[in-house]
């Protein structure tokens, strides 16, 4: 059971780390937006599951914080995008920025 | 919001729901049933209910029904389905050293009537492959898409990022 707990761990961490290397590469907020809630979402998620089966007494307090991930996360990600939409971001088109 | 779901009147059914839900919260992140934790618990929903309670009108959307319980499941399933598939797809663009991305702002349309069916189907579609909610505007639904396909319109648009989600929905939420 602790070997599985590990490995949602890791996976989790994986996750979270692809979340950040996806901040820096993509090339504007709504993209780096995409890559901060899914992969941040679903790391979160993982490493609730894993700490979940290390610690099995856990189990109620973990599903509620994962309950309010997944309904706070996608809502702070839609917010700033909003909010840069607003402000007059313009999204980045693959097509004008041609071989940069 | 000038929502008529968020103005109606409220009934006593509505404040004992408010009130459940509070309590179950409680019990669930205090994880103890001990009589002095219960009886707080019960004092501070009961505040909760009476304060808040006309204000907590979003949940008017559930459609309750015996098989609600089973629908939300089946919702949860396929939920977690796209989510892990948004995840290997996200990986696949960032870790991709050309970085396949084609981003564009599509609208698609809802048929959902309720605020909360509004806000899970926007949520659910920031949460899977390659799109994000950005705006919410009556039944329009503003995404921004990773890869839109080149000459995709509006229904086309719906159908590939809304459909399935909305078919969910729909058997729980009005």
């Amino acid at each position: 059971m602790n070997i599985i707990g590990d490995i949602f761990l890791v996976i989790g961490a994986v996750f979270i780390a692809l979340g950040g290397l996806g901040l820096l590469r993509m090339p504007d907020v709504y993209n780096r937006i995409h890559a901060g809630t899914k992969a941040v979402t679903l790391g979160s998620l993982s490493v609730l599951l894993g700490i979940a089966l290390l610690h099995p007494t856990w189990w109620p307090k973990l599903v509620v914080i994962a309950g309010f991930l997944l309904f706070t996360n996608p809502v702070a990600a839609s917010i700033i995008a909003r909010a840069a939409k607003i402000s007059g971001i313009k999204p980045w088109r693959a097509e004008e920025q041609g071989g940069e | 919001m000038d929502n008529p779901q968020t103005t109606g009147a409220v009934s006593g059914a509505h404040y004992a729901f408010v009130f459940s839900i509070s309590l179950l919260l409680w019990l669930l992140l205090s994880g103890s049933l001990a009589w002095e934790e219960v009886a707080l618990g019960a004092f501070v929903s009961l505040m909760i209910t009476l304060l808040f309670g006309p204000r907590f009108t979003i949940y008017n959307g559930i459609k309750f029904s015996f098989m609600a319980p089973l629908y939300v499941l089946l919702y949860l399933l396929h939920f977690f389905k796209e989510l892990i598939k948004a995840n290997f797809e996200l990986a696949m663009r960032v870790l991709t050293p050309s970085l396949p991305i084609r981003p564009e702002m599509v609208e698609i349309k809802t048929t959902l009537e309720s605020p909360l069916g509004r806000m899970l189907l926007a949520n659910s579609i920031t949460l899977t492959p390659g799109t994000l909610s950005v705006d919410v505007t009556g039944d329009t639904i503003l995404v921004h898409w990773v890869y839109c396909p080149p000459g995709t319109d509006a229904k086309q648009a719906t159908d590939a990022i809304a459909a399935s989600f909305e078919r969910h929905i729909k058997r729980f939420l009005k």
